[in-house]
């Protein structure tokens, strides 16, 4: 046994460790507790309700899908000027919402930040559903979505049309497909310790049985452990640049173009950041509730929320100051478009969501400086569903301040959505709530192997031979 | 220290796959598997609820091909991304736009780069899964009634039947001698 001295010279990353889970945890009471939610736990009756809101939704999505293929995208605001709409906004916001659960799962392991460990599976969840939400509307966005096979995909068809490659809206093609079954890969893999785990505590033959098929025979051997483990290693090391170039390549969708407003150098980092920033909020968003519904104060700690809060600060000025550079460059290429671009958005037909824009990711952010607010739930709740809204009006404002008002002045043309607009989007959000609390309910929303790694027993004393 | 012992026979029976022998932390599994390794023993394995790098440490000789694959996976979709694009525009269906040659590399490469990422990621995962064996929905230690800890909070060391030092008694009182709580036998 140690000492009083050394227990004395806790070294700091020991004290960082007790920061992110509760004190007294074995290997055993991790396992039961995260796994007795999926295995034995009845559902609360909020998951019921979330489950409920979620399929209420989705079946609006259903409804506005199904009348957009009977009668085409005449049923959407959209028009001459404004071509892109809500297709094209929220397609960027869920994928921006996406990114934080891959810098969570690759850019932090890589990093060697434990605190990910407790947040990370449902983040890689989130960053999934987030990705199918988004895929819908680039699919559905010409209400041709059958159509959409040789727009997209290579294939020598009868016509012998091969897409464009030249163009940022064929690379975002790869960019997202390649991104989300990359996620999907990441997260399984991730899962398979845990569902070996589920196989071998569930009681239920039904349970024993697909958790059996899915753990793929997994029994944690040493060999297999080390390959697992490069394995990771290298997907984290291969997801850090994809994340990084998947905004990246959706800002070139708007920056390749000759818009005032979307063409300017400064948008791949402004965006990248925007999405981590988004991310974060919604992660947040999101772990609030669980952890008051399922008990999991001890393993995500208000450590855990206080370090997001940091991130949303620090990306949040990196948005911010994207904002003010894109007001500087107005005004200093001299340029009569890009000038009448930026006060039009100040003081047009759509500046207060501008200004509430600059208040929901510029200012509203300021107050994660005070640690008070870093670690007051009710605060970084609210925080989080402001920044979520802030993120959305930013496409919002950079989508169609920037179409609307086109070079002419005869084409001029105001942008309004419709209802079936409205429905589409809340049936995307329907989505994302059904899968996620169906994931949930069947799997371990948080990584049980990972978890037992972070307490101190896990660590092999100096054996020597 | 309870140390229960299930031994029936004296022989290494066709029926046997191994000793399995349990401990309740790593750093006795890593200690054990390293005297076991040093006793001679060369088919063994260690098992863990969590990767536990000692313990792969402890058991030398194994490979580790899985950066390979990566790598492999990585060139052969920088081959299809580029090749397929190159093809397209220059062979296949040449088209003028805005006057750029036909071979306008520098914006084939965001597409190059995806495709990697992504014959790479799935080396990585395949590659993985195929050296580790898996899937495999059956093995013997499955059998051991014991080995369902193996993915709760139980560390386990194994030496197999097929060994060729493995035998019944001995390699049992080599296990018990290692302090675990309990060796057991696991059938084929």
């Amino acid at each position: 046994m140690e000492n009083t001295s050394t227990v004395k010279e806790l070294s700091l990353a020991e004290r960082e460790r007790a920061a992110v889970i509760g004190p007294g945890h074995t290997f055993a009471t991790i396992t039961d507790k995260i796994a007795s939610i999926v295995l034995h736990e009845p559902s609360p009756a909020s998951w019921w309700l979330g489950l409920l809101i979620g399929l209420t939704l989705l079946s609006g999505l259903g409804l506005a899908v199904g009348y957009l293929l009977f009668k085409g995208t005449g049923i959407w605001g959209i028009n001459i000027p404004v071509g892109w709409g809500f297709a094209i906004i929220n397609f960027v916001w869920w994928i921006g919402i996406g990114h934080a659960g891959t810098l969570i799962s690759a850019i932090l392991l890589l990093l060697k930040q434990r605190w990910r460990t407790s947040i990370n599976r449902f983040a890689e969840a989130m960053t999934l559903f987030a990705v199918a939400c988004a895929a819908i509307f680039p699919v559905i966005h010409t209400g041709r979505p059958w159509l959409a096979a040789y727009w997209l995909f290579p294939y020598p068809n009868t016509m012998a049309l091969m897409p464009q490659f030249r163009s940022p809206l064929m690379w975002d093609v790869f960019a997202v497909s390649t991104y989300g079954t990359v996620s999907l890969l990441f997260w399984y893999v991730g899962l398979i310790p845990d569902l070996a785990t589920l196989r071998d505590r569930a009681s239920a033959k039904f349970q024993k049985i697909v958790y059996g098929i899915l753990s793929l025979g997994w029994r944690g051997s040493a060999v297999h452990w080390h390959r697992y483990e490069t394995a990771s290693l290298l997907l984290a090391g291969l997801a850090t640049p994809l994340v990084l170039s998947v905004h990246t390549i959706v800002s070139f969708d708007f920056a390749v173009s000759v818009i005032p407003g979307w063409h300017a150098t400064i948008f791949p980092p402004y965006f990248v950041a925007g999405a981590i920033f988004s991310g974060f909020a919604m992660v947040v968003t999101l772990s609030i509730p669980i952890r008051a519904i399922y008990g999991l104060h001890d393993f995500i700690t208000i450590k855990h929320l206080e370090n997001m809060a940091k991130v949303m600060l620090a990306t949040g000025w990196i948005v911010f100051y994207g904002y003010l550079m894109e007001i500087f460059i107005a005004w200093y290429s001299g340029n009569e478009y890009e000038r009448y671009m930026m006060i039009n958005r100040q003081m047009g037909p759509y500046a207060p969501f501008y200004w509430a824009l600059i208040f929901c990711n510029g200012i509203a952010p300021q107050i994660f400086w005070w640690k008070k607010a870093r670690t007051s739930i009710p605060i970084l709740f609210i925080m989080s569903i402001v920044i979520n809204i802030g993120m959305w009006l930013e496409r919002f404002i950079i989508v169609v301040t920037s179409l609307h008002r086109d070079f002419l002045p005869s084409s001029w043309g105001m942008y309004w959505p419709t209802i079936w607009d409205w429905m589409t989007y809340a049936g995307t959000l329907g989505l994302f709530l059904t899968l996620f609390f169906l994931f949930i309910r069947v799997l371990p929303m948080i990584s049980i192997f990972e978890m037992r790694t972070i307490i101190p027993q896990a660590k092999v004393a100096g054996v020597h031979k | 220290m309870d140390q229960a012992m299930h031994s029936t026979g004296s022989s290494a029976g066709p029926g046997l796959y191994g000793l399995l022998a349990e401990f309740d932390n790593p750093n006795d599994l890593v200690r054990a598997t390293r005297q076991a390794y040093a006793a001679g023993y060369r088919k063994l394995d260690a098992y863990s609820p969590y990767p536990v790098e000692e313990a792969w440490e402890a058991i030398p000789h194994h490979t580790n091909r899985v950066p390979l694959a990566v790598l492999c996976g990585a060139l052969a979709g920088i081959c299809a991304g580029f090749g397929l694009q190159a093809w397209a525009s220059t062979i296949y269906y040449p088209m003028n736009v805005g006057g750029r040659p036909d071979l306008s590399w520098p914006s084939f490469i965001p597409i190059t780069f995806e495709l990697a990422v992504l014959f790479a990621s799935f080396a990585a995962v395949f590659g993985m899964l195929m050296m580790n064996g898996l899937p495999q929905p059956y093995h013997p230690l499955f059998n051991s009634p014991h080995f369902a800890t193996a993915s709760r909070d139980r560390f386990f060391l194994c030496i197999e039947a097929q060994d060729p030092l493995f035998d019944r008694q001995d390699t049992l009182r080599f296990l018990a001698s290692l302090e675990p709580r309990e060796v057991a036998e696991v059938e084929n």
